[in-house]
């Protein structure tokens, strides 16, 4: 950010609180199938600890955790990772997302359910943070305005 | 819940929405926004929503802020109209 500078005491607080945001919102993620929250909340929280260093620490630092060329590959990972498992189940012979049909050896029918859910929250959250990511990036270049 | 401190968070709702709105400078609009959407979010989970509260809490009072913020300092820091 321009005509800004940099603050020590700023700095320190971020680093101080990114790393929990950012295990709180895989907490929410992996817990996401039996209580509040799913990927999409704890996507954006992986997010909100991003976004808070690259507000508080500038660019330069932000490039140190996830640098611009790679926001797009992430998002396209998650999505793929959606829609892989549903087309996988519809390939075993169920419906779209079912995820009892889903090919994984030695688990139950209701275990399995449990298990498809949180790989499809995985690959939501990932599609979030890395979508929210570039929203910033894209906004702070500033590339559109000319 | 208890009913007065429901009272009490719908009075500062108010007040947040109204200050957001009529003060001059926007960086201080967009922290009460940003109150705003916190105590929306007690309300709803007060309501039983309590997936919409935790989405109003991360959401409206977390990466919106945030893109408020860089949204005013990229152009200017006080209200023209």
């Amino acid at each position: 950010m321009r005509d800004q500078f940099q603050s020590p005491i700023v700095l320190l607080g971020a680093r101080l609180l990114s790393p929990y945001i950012m295990v709180f919102g895989w907490y929410v993620i992996f817990h996401g199938h039996y209580s509040p929250g799913g990927g999409f909340q704890g996507g954006a929280l992986l997010a909100a600890s991003l976004l808070l260093i690259r507000v508080a620490g500038g660019s330069k630092l932000a490039e140190l955790q996830i640098q611009e060329f790679a926001t797009t590959p992430l998002a396209v990972i998650g999505v793929v990772i959606y829609f892989a498992t549903g087309l996988v189940a519809m390939i075993m012979g169920g419906y779209f997302l079912d995820y009892a049909q889903l090919p994984i050896p030695g688990m139950e029918a209701d275990w399995l359910r449990y298990t498809g859910i949180l790989i499809i929250e995985v690959g939501i959250g990932l599609a979030v943070m890395a979508i929210l990511v570039m929203i910033y990036d894209n906004m702070a270049r500033g590339e559109d305005y000319g | 819940m208890i009913w007065e401190l429901e009272l009490v968070i719908y009075l500062f709702l108010a007040v947040s929405a109204i200050v957001a709105l009529e003060v001059r400078d926007l960086l201080v609009a967009v922290v009460m926004m940003t109150v705003f959407s916190f105590l929306m979010a007690l309300l709803f989970v007060a309501m039983g929503a309590i997936d919409v509260g935790f989405t109003e809490a991360v959401i409206g009072a977390g990466v919106t802020g945030i893109l408020f913020v860089l949204v005013v300092f990229q152009t200017s820091r006080k209200s023209n109209d």
